[in-house]
């Protein structure tokens, strides 16, 4: 049992180090859409100190948005290059206001009066995880079927909208790079940036650090709660919108149900950069995804949800507060 | 060559997502069994005795029952099987026979806690002498332990999982190979038909796709082929790790286990990755969402096998070609999924009937003898209820059309 297996792991190592390129690339493309997303966990924890679990669908709702934009410029199929960019702003576009739209009402529907009420945190939380359920069944029963002409019980069928050629857009000896991931990478990492100058350089960014510092002070000194924590669920929202759109052009398919999974490994995500950590999520965000694409190289592709968990529970028993620990509260404004 | 296209709302979509369900129930299903058979006992206890060797004795009129999800959400997937034992008891009536037959149908929906009172019912009250059905695996580990009881014969036209014929029930038949057989036939012709010898296996970690999975890489194995394995997630939508090792280990041809929802991601980031190895599946992705999946053209050439006959067009045989004429001028369809399987369970009855066996005993001692030519397969059943034939059909996508390539055995590939 033992040598046989010892023999599997040892080619299995090889196969990483002979595939190392497309096995980080991979990682890093999939790393990136985990770490959009972990921006919407990550800033309402920082604020509100509640995890949003109705992220999940945020973002689903941004991949739908995104596929009935395809659906207005009537579907084009393998579009590249420069029409390839230029269409994806417009989709980023679609998926950021649909989703930053669909979390403002979500927190006004569904947070807003818990928190006027002054009920517990743990009460907002099954709010949470109830609006998750109740969007994935919304969207499973009624929107699907009425928007794509579908019996009923076909909602929770996959739906595909093919609009992508694919090609490689670098390629030196084994490193190859496609298109689409280059984008993908590209594309969060600039939203990165955008995001980190709105937080630290802009009046609206600086209140939503000082709530997150001091709620309180922060009420005393004139800040507007409400407006900023609007402003959270809106940007937070909108960042899911985008990762939905870098999505779509990654795997032109969306379901009812596509941001479960993806919903909790950028909460890991979050977690492990440090939630509350903006660039927590980012550093979080691309190192799951290269564990999870190592991790499959060497024990199979079975293991890959194995393998991130167990990353994040070694990172934490070092680090309880993450890699980058939670710094949106202790930056000073 | 337009097989799926024209059965109006695609049944066969309908058909695998039943599947789906119903190989998701077989193991919730297992852990009932003992109850039902409790229950069972307690059935003919009361009376089901004198019921199940006296029925329709003498009479001129017998009664067939046929149990399915006839209204559900995957009624496509048993509509075609009833609707072609409808026609082969028409047929025989039609030759004005000494004993008539009439077929009573049972809607379980599909459900087992719906179809085990229905199995009371009809051998109790409508006392049939057979039963075409159940159609599907999970409701079939629960109905057949009651027909067991109350000494009913059945022949299932569509229930494939394999454990069903472990169980040593003497009155259980089915006429349709199951997983292990259809693994085998895929696997048979991955070494035989497209002489692989590298042949990269996925399965999606299912309690169907994993062990369909393993019974076509020890096929493909014995026959000389290596073999590399991985699974993906079915929650997942990146298979880019899958895709790498498949891209390394640069394979002749690849079997995928599972759904075609995950097949036609799969198939689409395969291609993507830039591997060109042939792509085959089951009857799981027996579906235009394979193709749909997978985008554009992208899914052309690839090879679904399935136990299952679907020939509206006749070309296998001259049995299928008279089957699918008669079927479409009597019901203004094509011959769908199990249509074939349904006729041959209705027509072994039928031929235990004529033979003048009445009663439940005699049409059973008579189904174990049975041996005549039916369209989808020789009648046949070994002594465990299972047909002795192994034929497994084989599908080519083409555009979003499906058409019978033929029998995985002397099929030939382009």
């Amino acid at each position: 049992m033992s040598l046989p297996l010892l023999r599997r792991r040892r080619t299995n190592l090889n196969n990483l180090f002979e595939q190392f390129w497309p096995y980080t690339i991979d990682g890093l493309s999939l790393g990136a859409i985990y770490a959009l997303m972990a921006l919407g966990y990550t800033m309402v924890y920082g604020v509100l100190r509640l995890i949003n679990f109705a992220h999940s669908e945020i973002f689903m709702i941004g991949t739908f948005a995104v596929l009935g934009t395809l659906h207005l410029f009537g579907m084009p199929s393998n579009v590249s290059g420069f029409a390839l960019i230029g269409l994806l702003i417009v989709l980023a576009v679609a998926g950021a206001v649909a989703s930053g739209g669909s979390a403002v009402i979500l927190e006004y529907v569904a947070y807003r009066p818990l928190r006027r009420h002054g009920a517990s945190r743990l009460a907002a939380l099954i709010s949470a995880i109830g609006a998750s359920l109740f969007l994935q069944q919304l969207f499973a029963r009624v929107v699907i079927p009425a928007a794509f002409h579908l019996p009923k019980e076909k909602g929770a069928l996959p739906i595909q909208g093919h609009f992508v050629q694919k090609s490689d857009a670098v390629h030196i000896g084994s490193f190859e790079l496609s298109n689409d991931r280059l984008i993908v990478i590209v594309g969060a990492v600039l939203m990165m940036v955008l995001l980190d100058v709105f937080v630290e350089r802009t009046k609206l960014g600086r209140g939503i650090r000082a709530t997150a510092q001091d709620p309180e002070t922060a009420v005393l000194m004139g800040v507007n709660i409400d407006r900023i924590v609007t402003a959270t669920f809106a940007i937070g929202g909108a960042m899911a919108g985008v990762a939905a759109a870098l999505y779509m052009l990654r795997f032109e398919e969306t379901r009812y149900d596509v941001g479960f999974l993806l919903g909790i490994k950028a909460f890991t995500a979050a977690v492990l950069g440090g939630i509350g950590n903006l660039r927590g999520a980012l550093v979080g965000g691309f190192l799951l995804g290269l564990f999870e694409m190592y991790g499959s190289a060497i024990f199979g592709s079975e293991w890959q949800n194995v393998v991130a968990f167990s990353v994040l529970v070694l990172v934490l028993m070092f680090r309880p507060t993450g890699i980058l620990g939670e710094s949106l509260q202790q930056a000073r404004a | 060559m337009n097989v799926l296209g024209r059965l109006g709302v695609p049944p066969v979509q309908m058909v695998m997502e039943g599947r789906l369900a119903l190989r998701s129930k077989i193991m919730k299903i297992t852990g009932v069994v003992a109850v039902s058979a409790a229950l069972a006992l307690g059935a003919s206890a009361c009376g089901g005795k004198s019921d199940s060797s006296g029925s329709g004795g003498g009479g001129d009129t017998v009664t067939l029952g046929f149990m399915g999800d006839l209204t559900g959400e995957n009624s496509g997937i048993v509509i075609p099987p009833k609707q072609a034992a409808q026609l082969a008891v028409d047929e025989y009536n039609a030759t004005s026979p000494k004993v008539k037959i009439t077929l009573k149908t049972y809607d379980s929906q599909g459900k087992g806690e719906q179809a085990v009172p229905l199995v009371k019912q009809a051998i109790t009250k409508d006392k049939i002498v057979g039963l075409i059905g159940p159609a599907f695996s999970g409701e079939s580990a629960q109905v057949d332990p009651v027909l067991e009881e109350g000494k009913v014969p059945s022949i299932s036209a569509s229930a494939t999982n394999a454990a069903l014929a472990t169980h040593g029930w003497k009155y259980w038949h089915r006429l349709i190979g199951n997983d292990n057989v259809q693994g085998a036939g895929i696997g048979g012709f991955i070494a035989r038909q497209l002489r692989a010898k590298k042949v990269f296996i996925i399965h999606d970690a299912s309690e169907y796709g994993k062990p369909l999975a393993a019974t076509v890489r020890s096929t493909v194995m014995k026959a000389g082929a290596t073999t590399s394995v991985d699974a993906i997630d079915v929650q997942g939508s990146d298979y880019s790790s899958t895709v790498n090792k498949a891209k390394a280990f640069a394979p002749d041809a690849i079997f995928f286990g599972g759904y075609y929802a995950q097949a036609g991601k799969l198939l689409k980031q395969l291609r993507e990755g830039g591997v060109r190895a042939r792509f085959l599946s089951g009857d799981g992705s027996l579906d235009k969402g394979l193709a749909a999946g997978a985008g554009g053209t992208t899914a052309n050439g690839s090879i679904i096998g399935c136990p299952c006959l679907i020939d509206p067009n006749g070309t296998a045989g001259a049995a299928s070609k008279k089957f699918a004429a008669d079927y479409k001028a009597k019901f203004g369809a094509d011959t769908a999924i199990y249509s074939a399987e349904g006729y041959d369970a209705a027509t072994a009855f039928i031929a235990a009937i004529k033979a003048g066996n009445t009663t439940t005993e005699k049409i059973n001692t008579f189904l174990s003898t049975i041996d005549m030519a039916g369209v989808s397969k020789k009648i046949k059943f070994s002594s465990a209820g299972e047909p002795t034939a192994t034929d497994v059909y084989v599908y080519q996508v083409k555009g979003a059309q499906l058409p019978l390539l033929g029998n995985a055995k002397t099929a030939t590939v382009k």
